[in-house]
């Protein structure tokens, strides 16, 4: 269902404004989605002030330098710091992207806001549970099924053919498409989203998958597929410049061709 | 995604406009759908003035007079603009759903030709009825 405002219990109230770094004359302020399950409260957003003189580049340098040195209770998911494990995805400026790969200089607004992820219950802070999203990406068999006996090596496959999966294969799963996108947000309860159907099709059209009807059927459904109008903010903002919408249109045109 | 939300957890925010930036790709989406209802309201206000016409003088003066007064030109000149958008972007859709014009920059390029070209045809629309 469309919804246009957020619950109650998560409305946000203005949190705690942390004191602005003494001696220092490059200050940015940062306002950031905080949210405990250890307490009743409603999230808040903290405001914090950092010394760009000392502090790196990225949006997740800058959130190292707060946990690290102002608050140690500031809470976010991070690992690679290069943009290939997913992990620090969240909603920065207005729109998804990957914290560790996101410049403090490409921010356009004054204030650098932080939020996680859109339209995901929050377990803290800045993670949202991404447990349905995972489940998703099951749902579509994100495997490669054969029906013909193994081969005595590899499965083997045309260079050609191996072009088809660029552009597919360097999904992160890091979730800032599928939660970018308003019809997930509405109907991410039956409609897979950008990721899973990003993947659906990886397999899909991959040469050594023998499954392709049973995957086409699969999708064949008003939700799963369907609620993609191709509004495409997925592709605008996806951190491996990577085009789910794309992608989804590829299988929509494989449900026609078939049916043909 | 209420129903997984396990506990009391709460929902991060996603208000397009507010938490979410509006981006062209976005506003020319919904203002597709948009367009898209208003034209079924103008389709009925229309029908309205036909089927006026057909039950008899009286009534069809009646009708008239609200559709050309001041105010129904407005509305009537909005619906031009809604149509001409509507059938701008039902092309773009038939471009994407043929596998064209799908990448980021051709998209937006198109929603600017979409708003701008919706406007130059209701202006040409003016001049020649």
């Amino acid at each position: 269902m469309v919804q246009l405002t957020l619950p109650k219990n998560s409305r946000m109230k203005t949190g705690k404004t942390w004191p602005k770094p003494e001696g220092a004359t490059n200050v940015r302020k940062f306002q950031i989605y905080r949210w405990s399950p250890d307490d009743d409260e409603n999230p808040t957003i903290d405001t914090y002030f950092l010394d760009m003189d000392k502090c790196g580049p990225m949006v997740l340098d800058a959130l190292i330098k707060i946990k690290n040195e102002i608050d140690p209770t500031l809470t976010f998911r991070r690992s690679c710091r290069e943009g290939i494990c997913g992990s620090c995805a969240m909603n920065i400026d207005g729109g998804n992207t990957l914290a560790c790969i996101f410049g403090l200089d490409e921010v356009k607004s004054k204030v650098v806001k932080i939020y996680p992820l859109p339209h995901m219950p929050v377990v803290r802070d800045l993670i949202p549970d991404l447990t349905h999203f995972y489940a998703q990406h099951a749902s579509i068999m994100p495997w490669l099924e054969t029906k013909t006996n193994r081969p005595a090596n590899e499965w083997r496959q045309s260079i050609e053919d191996r072009k088809k999966l660029d552009g597919l294969y360097e999904c992160v799963m890091c979730a800032s498409c599928s939660t970018s996108c308003p019809s997930y947000w509405w109907n991410g309860d039956r409609y897979l989203g950008p990721a899973a159907l990003l993947h659906a099709y990886r397999w899909i059209i991959d040469s050594r998958d023998e499954a392709t009807p049973e995957r086409l059927d699969q999708l064949e459904d008003p939700f799963k597929l369907y609620r993609c109008h191709t509004i495409m903010n997925c592709a605008k903002t996806c951190p491996k410049g990577l085009n789910p919408a794309k992608a989804i249109s590829s299988i929509k045109q494989m449900m026609v061709e078939r049916t043909v | 995604m209420a129903d997984v939300n396990r506990g009391n957890r709460p929902l991060s925010p996603f208000v397009l406009g507010k938490d979410y930036r509006f981006q062209l790709n976005s506003v020319t989406s919904i203002l597709t759908r948009i367009t898209g209802n208003a034209l079924v309201v103008e389709a009925f206000l229309i029908a309205w003035w036909l089927m006026a016409a057909a039950t008899g003088p009286e009534y069809f003066a009646t009708a008239d007079f609200v559709i050309t007064s001041w105010i129904g030109d407005i509305i009537l000149l909005f619906s031009t603009l809604g149509l001409w958008y509507h059938a701008l972007a039902g092309v773009r859709h038939l471009l994407w759903d043929n596998g064209y014009c799908l990448d980021m920059e051709t998209s937006d390029k198109l929603g600017w030709g979409m708003l701008i070209g919706s406007v130059i045809l209701t202006i040409i629309t003016i001049i020649f009825v």
